[in-house]
């Protein structure tokens, strides 16, 4: 592998093209009625889960982990790029499609895949529950060295959310770059191909999504009515040589199932993605960075204050996709509530039962906006509807608050330690390996260094 | 454009969806310039029907309109709308709905009725008021009325759809029209014989075929009635997908020929409500239709039996007659929901809407339903609903729960989840209304004319 090279003239840095590409499967639930209540601890819906992962990994994963690894090789690691891969997602390929985790493996050992951290669990910890956000954050990030072999140094919040809060824990947790959505209200004039740094932070920097060129790619690539249609490689490049001379770090953020399962391979994805690496180096302007080397390369170009949550989720670019109805408030509000009393039960499949209806998904499946946006929750909902996700989730929540109430009444009589001593050891409370100041990563990694690798994102939560 | 339109009466004259849904259509036509011939069929007494009588046609005042907040508005935007719909009423004995057994006992009544009325008149009595409207008028004079009624409507249902037919066509010989339009089984062979008779293009409109009614155990003559009228239509409207469904596969109806058009909602079903003092107790789920076959009362009653086990305190209303009432009530007793399950009987007019002011919840569970509007009066109200997948409301509602008609358990999940969980109740009552609010005859009667348009050309 080899460092980037300076194509052409020796000019200023090269512009960075920085590909990030999100990789999430929630546990989706069974439909859990009210009558299973005490009676049946089946929460999950394995065989749906079991059943989607593997057309994913088959339609998407496993083609597509192959084709960026043959881009990196076939330009010397000239092709660079992030994921991120969330914590369920990688426990549901660890069970069901190994093949697939192993290709995201092969990635990152190139030294030119970065692998972002999150969440474990997807969730929307970081709006409820402070010591919960900084849990599923250690745990991920354990999980990250684990399987990837290199801890993260950027950070992306579930659904890219962003908020001056966010951006000051993950700076505390030693991250240096956090990854968000180029929003037009928090961007005005600015130019999302800048890096930014956030109001309240001191070395965090912010990369933002340039949504009109990751969108032609995720969303508008197979529209026929879209006037760019058919997009090329060669098309996409020009777009790029488009933008202003000062933009120094075009961030492509997308969904990793945009290839193969959002787009299918007929409309010619995986010829586009072939190609486009080439095309983009063609134009010595340009260079693939990962996010962690964008952020240490380049100092802030301004601070943005970000007081209110920012999403990349549907035209709002808010929460609403996840707390926008009344369903959707009472689900995450009855979740945080019962927190507690799972951390006090002591019982460690309670917990991980709880996490995994943390994941934002559930939430999300909940939407009723009857807009083209609901078009696209509907399509990724296992659901027949918004309310039946509503209805088995309270039910599991209900369950899980029986379940809890009872172990903990129990501990009591046997006279067991208070709760929370028989916890499996929390994340955040091992040594932290976050919380230890970082190395300065290197403004250009050595050559056969490995990189850490981002975490993929994605768009909406997926469904049958 | 004009119509002659085959349909039923409006309410409250009549209970069920086809006289709603004939209401709206032929308001909202005249909002959209089409101009309306509507004829239907109406039990008279032998009363002098002046000069403008056509061979047992009787020409009714339309009712000024009422001002529903559509479209302009004032006395001379009604009037005019209302200059665009006649409505001429053809002495038979026919309703919708109605099964041989009941049309023999519609006719028994009828000269019963007839009988009082000719003891009345024969004793010394005031002169009879002045006549108003025809529902009056029928109180009135019978003398010259052959008393066996068998006599002059047909003798059973089918020779009574016959001898309509016979008069629609002497109608229609004496009007101006471009195309004729029918609504259901009885007033396709009256259509089919106007249209012949006029050469004029046939639409045919399925608010409800064989197969919703009967299931698999259908009536053979009645079907043919169908398949005929089916056949000689240039045009099928379906009242939705799911009907459309059932047409193209029990019925051969090509798909070129089908068109779906849902129903929607009139003003009077969007306005507020009743507010009732709702007595104390548990909450209140409600049943409130026809207590039929196609309405699937048993799933009500089994999804209660599930439901009253968790919930002890929650009241089950099932409010309408029906053929399957008596078994209904007596399976409710042996399934212990004696306690659990109240009968009203058959409900109308100001009756429905206090019901479902009461209610707390709405449940149409039926079998087979074309459209079904009852679960947006429910909805204008304020009050969740749960309908059927195998409903045509179904394909145009967001806001409310949908089960398969046969999955009890699901039913019973999802009267508990509305009746336990106060954010699925605001989620479905906000959007319900919006959406009620959404649905316009003026849209439909649009999607109509154009259709007009296109077998008229």
């Amino acid at each position: 592998m080899t460092a980037p090279r300076a194509a052409g003239p020796a000019t200023a840095a090269p512009t960075a093209v920085v590909p990030y590409f999100q990789v999430h499967q929630p546990f989706r639930l069974r439909r859990y009625t009210y009558f299973d209540i005490g009676v049946d601890a089946r929460w999950f819906d394995d065989a749906e889960n079991e059943r989607i992962v593997r057309r994913v990994a088959e339609r998407c994963y496993v083609p597509t982990n192959a084709l960026l690894l043959r881009l990196v090789e076939e330009t010397e690691g000239r092709f660079r790029c992030a994921f991120s891969v969330s914590g369920t997602a990688i426990e549901q390929m660890e069970r069901w499609a190994p093949e697939a985790l192993e290709g995201f493996v092969a990635l990152a050992r190139t030294g030119c895949v970065e692998v972002l951290g999150e969440t474990s669990h997807h969730s929307l910890a970081f709006l409820a529950d402070d010591l919960e956000f900084r849990a599923q954050v250690a745990d991920q990030a354990a999980r990250v060295e684990r399987v990837f072999g290199r801890r993260p140094t950027a950070f992306r919040n579930t659904e890219l959310v962003i908020d001056e809060h966010v951006a000051r824990t993950v700076e505390d947790l030693g991250f240096v770059a956090l990854l968000g959505e180029g929003s037009d209200g928090l961007l005005g004039w600015r130019s999302p191909a800048r890096v930014y740094g956030v109001e309240g932070c001191e070395r965090l920097r912010l990369l933002l999504r340039h949504y009109r060129l990751s969108d032609d790619i995720a969303f508008r690539f197979s529209n026929r009515a879209w006037d760019q249609w058919p997009l090329t490689a060669e098309k996409f490049a020009r777009s790029l040589a488009a933008l202003p001379a000062d933009d120094v770090a075009v961030n492509l953020f997308m969904d990793y199932e945009t290839f193969g399962e959002h787009q299918w391979k007929e409309t010619g994805i995986f010829d586009f993605l072939a190609a486009m690496p080439r095309a983009v180096l063609a134009d010595p302007r340009f260079a693939f960075r990962t996010p962690t080397e964008v952020a240490t390369a380049h100092a802030p170009a301004a601070r943005l204050a970000i007081p209110h949550p920012i999403s990349w989720a549907d035209a709002e670019r808010d929460l609403g996709a996840w707390l926008g109805n009344p369903m959707q408030r009472a689900a995450n509000l009855a979740l945080y509530a019962l927190l507690p009393a799972v951390r006090a039960s002591g019982r460690a499949d309670l917990l991980a039962a709880w996490r995994r209806l943390s994941t934002s998904d559930h939430l999300y499946y909940m939407f009723t906006k009857r807009t083209s946006d609901g078009d696209v929750h509907e399509h990724f909902s296992p659901y027949a509807s918004p309310h039946d996700a509503f209805i088995a989730f309270m039910n599991v929540l209900d369950d899980l608050e029986r379940r809890a109430g009872a172990a903990a009444a129990d501990a009591t009589a046997a006279g067991t330690p208070p709760a929370g001593a028989v916890l499996p050891p929390a994340p955040a409370r091992a040594p932290d390996p976050l919380t230890r100041p970082l190395p300065p990563p290197p403004a250009t990694p050595a050559p056969g260094a490995a990189q850490p690798s981002k975490r993929s994102r994605r768009r909406v939560p997926r469904g049958g | 454009m004009r119509v002659l339109m085959l349909g039923w009466e409006f309410p409250p004259h009549i209970s069920g969806g086809l006289g709603t849904a004939c209401l709206g259509l032929t308001r909202g036509l005249a909002k959209v310039g089409v101009d309306v011939t509507f004829v239907v069929p109406k039990a008279f007494g032998d009363e002098d029907r002046g000069p403008t009588r056509v061979l047992g046609c009787n020409e009714v005042p339309v009712e000024v309109d009422e001002d529903d907040g559509e479209g302009p508005r004032g006395p001379a935007a009604a009037a005019a709308r209302a200059a665009r719909r006649r409505v001429l009423a053809v002495d038979s004995a026919l309703l919708p709905y109605l099964s041989a057994e009941q049309y023999a006992a519609r006719l028994a009544a009828l000269e019963r009725e007839a009988a009082e009325e000719e003891e009345r008149a024969a004793a010394p009595a005031p002169a009879p008021a002045p006549v108003e409207h025809p529902d009056k008028a029928r109180r009135v004079s019978v003398a010259k009325r052959p008393l066996s009624f068998a006599g002059f409507y047909g003798p059973d249902l089918m020779a009574e759809v016959e001898r309509y037919a016979k008069v629609v066509e002497q109608v229609a010989r004496a009007e101006a029209f471009d195309v004729v339009h029918a609504h259901d089984w009885m007033t396709y062979p009256a259509a089919a014989r106007a249209a012949a008779a006029s050469g004029k293009p046939l639409v045919v409109h399925v608010h409800a075929c064989e197969y919703d009614r009967s299931g698999e155990h259908v009536n053979p003559a009645i079907v043919a009635i169908e398949r005929a009228g089916l056949a000689a239509a240039h045009r099928v409207v379906a009242v939705s997908h799911f009907t459309a469904g059932i047409l193209r596969r029990r019925y051969g109806v090509p798909a070129e020929k089908l068109r779906v058009v849902h129903n929607a909602v009139t003003r009077r079903e969007q306005r507020e409500g009743w507010h009732v003092e709702k007595p104390a107790g548990g909450p209140v789920v409600l049943f409130l239709g026809r207590v039929t076959f196609q309405k699937g009362p048993v799933y009500f009653l089994e999804a209660a039996a599930r439901v009253v086990r968790v919930l002890p305190d929650v009241r089950f209303v099932m409010s309408g007659s029906g053929d399957m009432l008596p078994a209904m009530v007596e399976r409710a007793a042996a399934m212990g929901l004696a306690r659990h399950v109240r009968f009203t009987g058959f409900l109308s007019g100001a009756d429905v809407e206090r019901m479902f002011a009461l209610a707390d919840l709405y449940v149409m569970p039926s079998v087979s339903e074309p459209f079904g509007i009852s679960p947006l009066e429910a909805m204008a109200q304020d009050v969740p609903v749960i309908v059927s997948r195998q409903s045509g409301v179904a394909e145009v509602l967001a806001s409310a729960l949908k089960v398969d008609f046969w999955d009890v358990e699901d039913l019973a999940n999802k009267i508990v989840a509305v009746l336990r969980r106060p954010a699925l109740r605001q989620v479905l009552t906000a959007g319900g209304r919006a959406e009620v609010e959404g649905m316009r005859w003026e849209a439909r009667a649009a999607q109509l004319a154009t259709l007009y348009a296109e077998v008229a050309a």
